[in-house]
């Protein structure tokens, strides 16, 4: 039990350390960077909440594919990120008070929680799937493919709608490429390209 | 899941959501940096959700983690994908000169 807690808050402290770094580092990089660490320490959070599935799923989907797409852009697009920063100080004083007006909301919510823990309900109340002695994968597995197979269906469309979309959005025809045009090779004729020159003896071309 | 509770679990995703929205308005210019706050803000989300999920035995909050793992990840692509576009037309990210898009 106290190595539990110690992980938690190892990965919580990590985890928000990181997210002020994200928001904080003057290098984009760097932001998507701690964006992994943040990301990785989620999972670990996920691990201690016996969602294993998931925290592979997050490492799997967000470290392997989301973080390393935002790096790829970082790195692609030459972006003058000094100018960026100006006006960083200007919308501090904006952005902390709203940030302090939602802490403060949220902490109220939770500080009610803390007060009075049997008001959202005991734990296990909800008659929900048992997660028994199934494996946490497993037990996803069966809910997903059942009662929620629907919205797994459109979870897909939405990624095929995505993969789409960024493809015509980001493909471009450029000009003065020399590319393969299957169509006219297909729809070329020897007649079309072969000349045949009847050459008299000794007289040259 | 008896010394660290589910309270423990809502005020760090609290904690990261407070982050992700700071983060939005401390870097107004930069879109990279808001799409990452963004994500920050889903991923203390899906912290709420597991921790309720494994709070309540009821693995449905783990489905719709799931699901808004699905809708981030599209949203990333969609999102970076405009920003590339967008970066290669105008030579710059500057949210300010993004309302050029508006017809």
């Amino acid at each position: 039990m106290i190595l539990q807690a110690f992980a938690f808050y190892l990965f919580a402290f990590v985890a928000v350390a990181s997210g002020v770094m994200v928001i904080a580092a003057r290098n984009p990089v760097h932001s998507v960077l701690f964006l992994i660490l943040a990301f990785f320490n989620a999972a670990g959070l996920f691990v201690l909440m016996g969602a294993e599935f998931l925290a592979m799923l997050l490492v799997v989907v967000y470290v392997g594919a989301v973080a390393v797409l935002f790096l790829f852009v970082v790195m692609m697009l030459d972006i003058d990120f000094i100018r960026l920063r100006e006006g960083f100080m200007r919308y501090l004083p904006v952005g902390a008070m709203i940030g302090l007006v939602l802490l403060a909301e949220l902490a109220v919510v939770i500080g009610g929680h803390f007060l009075a823990p049997e008001f959202g309900g005991p734990a296990g109340a909800m008659p929900g799937p048992a997660v028994g002695d199934i494996t946490n994968t497993e037990a996803i597995g069966r809910l997903i493919y059942t009662d929620y197979v629907y919205i797994f269906q459109a979870a897909g469309l939405v990624l095929l709608v995505a993969m789409v979309g960024a493809i015509v959005l980001t493909a471009r025809r450029r000009e003065g490429v020399k590319r393969q045009r299957a169509a006219d090779q297909s729809a070329r004729r020897p007649e079309d390209s072969v000349e045949i020159v009847k050459i008299p003896t000794g007289s040259g071309v | 899941m008896t010394a660290i509770g589910l309270g423990h679990y809502l005020t760090v995703a609290a904690i990261l959501f407070t982050l992700g929205l700071f983060g939005i308005f401390l870097n107004r210019k930069n879109v990279i940096v808001i799409l990452m706050s963004i994500e920050l803000m889903l991923l203390a989300v899906n912290i709420n959700l597991v921790a309720f999920s494994a709070h309540m035995d009821d693995l449905t909050g783990q489905i719709f983690a799931m699901f808004v793992l699905t809708v981030a990840a599209a949203e990333a692509a969609i999102g970076l994908a405009i920003l590339v576009v967008y970066h290669r037309n105008r030579g710059s990210i500057e949210v300010e000169d993004i309302n050029m898009m508006k017809g």
